[in-house]
Parts: structure tokens; C-alpha cells; sequence
């Protein structure tokens, strides 16, 4: 078992009559990419909040690095950075100013300020700017100026709120770039976002959010065996002899749990990869190979799907 | 339930930072200026009626601040006037803007308390406002050496510095409240025109507002009225009224320390003036003492319109 930075158990924020966080238990491992999932005002944001000791926890208890966001919230402010959602700078200040107030905030040496400052703004490709104001930046600047101040904090955890909102497809990819080379340095990455395909592409594991609750959590792949009662789907395109049926071939293999046959092309809904199995089952039936993919189910797939399972009434509670 | 860690911690960074925004923007070089002309007209005038008196009056200098030459009000009628208007051009937007530009969520997620940054704020503001009235000060009292050609004597400018601190509690007054306007207020327009409503309201309306009240509450009695005197229940009453304006408390200290024959600042009875001397100065501390509920008052006030914006401050949420 890896160690935890941070675990969060009953956690629980009310507002007089509307509960908006409820009762929800979760681990971040140290090192991992932690997508935290679902529409707005599903309570992502005020969890990242109670997390950071920025708003006030109604009911049960979040550990941060070990420490307790109520009674040690500038121990916990001051490992973790955090990017809220559209986050804001001193338009007329530049980008080094910027950093440099927080750096001052966060009791950093000057000397040492200099320095921090223009690494983090050259890591995330901003040196040539640094000397310019905020106000000039773009959107996906300004999110990138945002990353290098956790980057400057030295946070051992980086709290992302919807950093990939309103970014063009560049930026975005970008961006998600930055995300992996702060994980393979070793910082925590929770990241919340309602856009399921760049979740998927950089999460090691997902938290489902729905009004509040943790409705499902896992690594993709276990979401998908969940919800959609399997983890893989293999494509066979493949001209099978008249008279060989390919189709019952492929049902046969152990661990495929469905084939969809559209003209020379199956879908096969597995549990595990099957393609070696599916590749000898088209040669064993004498027939002509032409194409084997494996797709792990799309994230957006498993969201789809839940959603239209937990309308109908019988599987509101069994899913969670 | 106990937070670890100070208060102050990131206190200096913010004083710093809004000191440096203050000082290099153009609401308060417009504000200054407005100030500073208009205090140069005050003084202009009030020379050119004092040069003639020069030799005959001991508090020569002190005159400088309290001579009015019609139309024109006094150099310390017109800082009452002034003083709360910079404050409120300091303070009106100070906690709004940073929701608006949502920098607030990312600053508070430093390792800081929301005390540091607010207190920050009011501190940063008052020193701006205290480098304002030194710099008034010393215009004083270098036309008053030049123009007048005579040295201000000790008690003079005793008397003056304790003017100077005086005023600078009257603007944490308004400094305060304009700080709790924009706490309350998310639009910066709203707060603006809720405190220069409250500005009018108290220096153009509550005087006439509060004689009348006065008149409701402690109707004059026939007695005094049939001989052309003012009653005494109803003049205590009016002035009881009066002072909960800042303007008057700000008046009346003024008028007790830099004019040293002031006995009193309410109805006096003749034979309270009994062995008097009247028409002599009275030392310092004496008039120290008849000005000291008045300058408690604006002290007082301070605070608490400074712990009403902190408790709500502090009850807020940080999302925009």
C-alpha cells in the first residue's frame, strides 16, 4: 500500500438546508494523478475548499499531508498549491510580480525568490514574458502562470480546479503536458474537471461525483468493468469463409462477454484483451485478418452509462 | 477550537503590496491632488488674513488650521469635508476587487490567514492616508514659517501633531467603514455610492436631521422659550444627536486642541465660568482631556466598524 497524502472520510459540508457535500470518503496515493468527476455544482469545488481549510467542514474529518485543514490550514497551504477555477492575478502587476507576491506571502528569502520565480515561469514556458503584464496574457497564460506558482511553492500536492476550462485544443494539450511532468516529479495532482476525455487521459483514478457523493471510484478500467460489465473492447476486421461463424468463435473465447457484427467488422466487449484469442480464432476458422484493435471503453462511455442506469429507480443505490 | 500557527504571518507582504498599488495609482495622485489644492487654498487665504495679526496673537501658527475666510471653510473644516472622501476612494473597492478579479481564493490559498490580508489592507490604507496628512502637515507649517516669518513654538506644534492624530483616526473611520461596505458589497459601484451616500448623509444632513430630532425628543419648554433662550434639555439632546456623526466628533476634538482657550464643548452654564479667565489658553493636557471623549469616540469607532467587516470577512466564502 502506498502512503497517502491525502484521505478524506465523512466528509461533509452543509449549507442551512442543502447538503453539497455528503459524507464522502476518499485517498489520493503520493504520486498519483486523482480526478475528482462530474457536472457542476456537484460539490467538486467545495471539497478542494474543506481541503485546504477554506471553507468551514460541517461534519467528518480530511487529512492533508497529515495535517488537519481546520487547525493547520497555513501547514497545509503551504505544501499544497492550488489553481482555483479562472483563477485571477493583478492584471496590472507582470508575471514575475505576481509570483513575487506569493513568494513573499509564502516567506521565501529574496535571493531565493529571483531564482524560484524564473524557473518556474521558464518550466512553464513563460520566461520570455515575465517581464510583461498579466492583463496581455491569454486565458491559457494565465492558467499556465497559475501552475507556476505551485510550481515556485514547491507543493508537494497541486490542487487543479478545472484548469482545462475554456482552453483551446493546443493550450489544452499543453497544459495536460505540464500536469504529467509535475507527476513524474513526484507532486500529487488532484484534478478536478467536468471534461471527461482529458480526465481520462491523465487520471490514474477517478471519483465520480453526483449532488454530492461519491457515486463510483476506481481507475478506468475498474469503472468500466462496473458500469459497463467489461473493461475492453476489441475490433476485428476480418473475412472469415463462408460457412465458418466467426461471430460464435469469438463468444466462445473465455472472458468475452458480447460480439456486435457489423458487415466484416465485430466489436467484442471482453473483460480483459482478448486480441491473441481473437487473432487465433480467425485463423482457426481459415479466414483473412485485416485489422485487431483494443479500445479501453471511453470514460464518457462509463459516465453515459451510469447516468442512464441510476434513472432507472432499482439501481439508484447498488452502483454506489 | 485552536488554529496553529500567527496571524500575522504574510502581514508585512500584503501592507507592502497594497502600499505599492496604492501609491502608484492614479485614484489616489487624483485624490491627493484634489486635496492638496484645496488645502492650499484654505491656507492661502487664512495667511493673507493672519499676516496682518502676526504680532498680536501667541498661537499664530495654530490659527493657520482653524481661520475660516468666508466662503471659504477652515483648513480643518476642510479636511473633515475631505478626509473621509480619500478614504472612502482608498477602501471602497479594496476586498470587492479581489472576488472580481479572483485573485481572493488564490490568495488565501498561501500559507496566510484571511486576518493578515485584510488587516493588511486596513494598515496598508491607513499609511497611505498617514503619509497624506504628514505631507498637508508640513505644507502647513513651511507656508506658515515662510509666510508668516515667525517659528511655531513647542506647544504649537504639540498641539498640532495631536491634530495629526486626531485626523488619522477620523480617516480610520471612514477607512473602516468603506473596507466593511466593500466586504458587504461585491460591486465596487454599489459599495462607492452606499459610502459617499453615508458621507453626505453625515456631513450635510445629520446636522440639520438631528436639531429637529432633538426637538421631537426633548420638545424646548415654554418657560425658556418665552424668554428667547435656547432650552438646555434640548440643546444637550441635539448635540448627543450630533455626535454619533464622525464629522462632528472629528469638529469638536479639532476644536478643543487647536484652539486652546476652549473651555467646553457643550452648554455651560454662566456660573460654571465662574473664576475663570476667559479668553486664555489652556495648557495641553487640559485641553487634552475635554477633547478625549471625542477622540475615544473616533478610536472606538475605528474598531468596531473594523471587527464588523473582519466578522463578516471571515464568515465569507471564498468562491466567486
Amino acid at each position: 500500500m502506498t502512503e497517502n497524502v491525502i484521505s478524506a472520510r465523512g466528509l461533509t459540508k452543509r449549507y442551512r438546508r442543502t447538503t453539497v457535500v455528503d459524507g464522502i470518503d476518499f485517498d489520493v496515493a503520493k504520486g498519483e494523478i486523482f480526478g475528482l468527476l462530474g457536472p457542476n455544482g456537484a460539490g467538486k469545488t467545495t471539497t478542494i475548499l474543506m481541503m485546504l481549510g477554506l471553507t468551514d467542514i460541517t461534519a467528518g474529518e480530511v487529512r492533508v499531508l497529515g495535517y488537519d485543514p481546520v487547525r493547520q490550514p497555513l501547514a497545509v497551504k503551504r505544501r499544497a498549491g492550488y489553481l482555483p477555477d479562472s483563477v485571477g492575478f493583478y492584471d496590472y502587476l507582470t508575471a514575475a510580480e505576481n509570483l513575487a507576491y506569493t513568494a513573499r506571502l509564502m516567506g521565501f528569502a529574496p535571493a531565493e525568490r529571483t531564482r524560484k520565480i524564473a524557473e518556474a515561469l521558464s518550466r512553464v514556458q513563460l520566461g520570455d514574458v515575465a517581464k510583461k503584464p498579466v492583463r496581455t496574457f491569454s486565458r491559457g497564460m494565465r492558467q499556465r502562470l497559475g501552475l507556476a506558482e505551485i510550481v515556485m511553492k514547491g507543493a508537494e500536492i497541486a490542487i487543479l480546479d478545472e484548469p482545462t476550462s475554456g482552453l483551446d485544443p493546443q493550450a489544452t494539450v499543453d497544459f495536460l503536458a505540464l500536469i504529467e511532468r509535475l507527476k513524474h516529479e513526484g507532486v500529487t495532482v488532484l484534478l478536478s474537471s467536468h471534461l471527461l476525455d482529458q480526465v481520462q487521459r491523465v487520471c490514474d483514478r477517478v471519483a465520480l461525483f453526483q449532488t454530492g457523493r461519491i457515486v463510483l471510484q476506481g481507475t478506468v478500467a475498474e469503472l468500466a468493468k462496473e458500469v459497463l460489465g467489461a473493461g475492453f473492447v476489441v475490433e476485428v476486421d476480418a473475412v472469415a469463409p463462408s460457412g465458418a461463424d466467426l461471430e460464435a468463435r469469438f463468444l466462445a473465447i473465455p472472458g468475452v462477454s458480447a460480439v456486435q457484427r457489423a458487415g466484416d467488422r465485430y466489436r467484442l466487449t471482453a473483460v480483459r484483451d482478448v486480441r491473441p484469442d481473437a487473432a487465433r480464432a480467425v485463423v482457426a476458422a481459415d479466414g483473412a485478418l485485416t485489422q485487431l484493435s483494443v479500445d479501453t471503453p471511453s470514460l464518457e462511455a462509463i459516465y453515459t452509462r451510469f447516468f442512464q442506469r441510476k434513472a432507472r429507480p432499482e439501481g439508484v443505490r447498488d452502483a454506489a | 477550537m485552536r488554529r496553529e500557527g500567527s496571524v500575522f504571518q504574510g502581514l508585512g507582504a500584503v501592507v507592502l503590496k497594497e502600499l505599492s498599488d496604492q501609491m502608484s495609482s492614479i485614484r489616489i495622485f487624483v485624490l491627493e491632488f484634489l486635496v492638496a489644492a484645496i488645502a492650499f487654498v484654505a491656507l492661502y487665504r487664512a495667511i493673507g488674513r493672519l499676516a496682518d495679526t502676526t504680532a498680536e496673537d501667541p498661537f499664530v501658527f495654530l490659527r493657520l488650521f482653524t481661520v475660516d475666510t468666508p466662503p471659504v471653510p477652515s483648513f480643518a473644516g476642510l479636511l473633515g469635508f475631505l478626509i473621509p472622501l480619500v478614504a472612502i476612494g482608498l477602501g471602497f473597492d479594496s476586498v470587492s476587487s479581489e472576488h472580481n478579479r479572483r485573485t481572493l481564493s488564490r490568495v488565501l490559498s498561501q500559507p496566510i490567514y484571511r486576518d493578515a490580508l485584510l488587516m493588511g489592507k486596513f494598515l496598508a490604507g491607513m499609511a497611505t492616508l498617514g503619509i497624506m496628512l504628514l505631507g498637508l502637515w508640513l505644507l502647513v507649517i513651511g507656508a506658515g514659517l515662510l509666510l508668516l516669518g515667525v517659528p511655531p513654538s513647542g506647544d504649537e506644534v504639540m498641539r498640532s501633531l495631536v491634530f495629526l492624530i486626531i485626523a488619522l483616526f477620523y480617516c480610520g473611520v471612514w477607512l473602516a467603514l468603506a473596507m466593511l461596505l466593500s466586504i458587504v458589497f461585491r460591486s465596487a459601484a454599489t459599495s462607492a455610492l452606499v459610502a459617499l451616500g453615508l458621507w453626505l448623509f453625515f456631513v450635510l444632513i445629520w446636522p440639520i436631521l438631528s436639531s429637529a430630532l432633538a426637538m421631537v425628543i426633548a420638545p424646548p419648554d415654554v418657560r425658556y422659550v418665552l424668554l428667547g433662550l435656547p432650552t438646555p434639555a434640548t440643546v444637550e439632546m441635539q448635540q448627543v444627536l450630533a455626535r454619533f456623526s464622525p464629522n462632528q466628533l472629528f469638529a469638536e476634538a479639532v476644536l478643543a486642541i487647536l484652539s486652546p482657550s476652549t473651555r467646553s464643548l457643550g452648554p455651560i452654564f454662566l456660573e460654571q465660568l465662574q473664576g475663570a479667565v476667559v479668553g486664555t489658553a489652556l495648557p495641553l493636557r487640559q485641553s487634552l482631556l475635554i477633547a478625549w471623549p471625542q477622540i475615544v469616540g473616533l478610536i472606538a469607532s475605528t474598531i468596531v466598524l473594523f471587527v464588523a467587516g473582519y466578522v463578516v470577512f471571515q464568515r465569507q466564502e471564498v468562491r466567486a
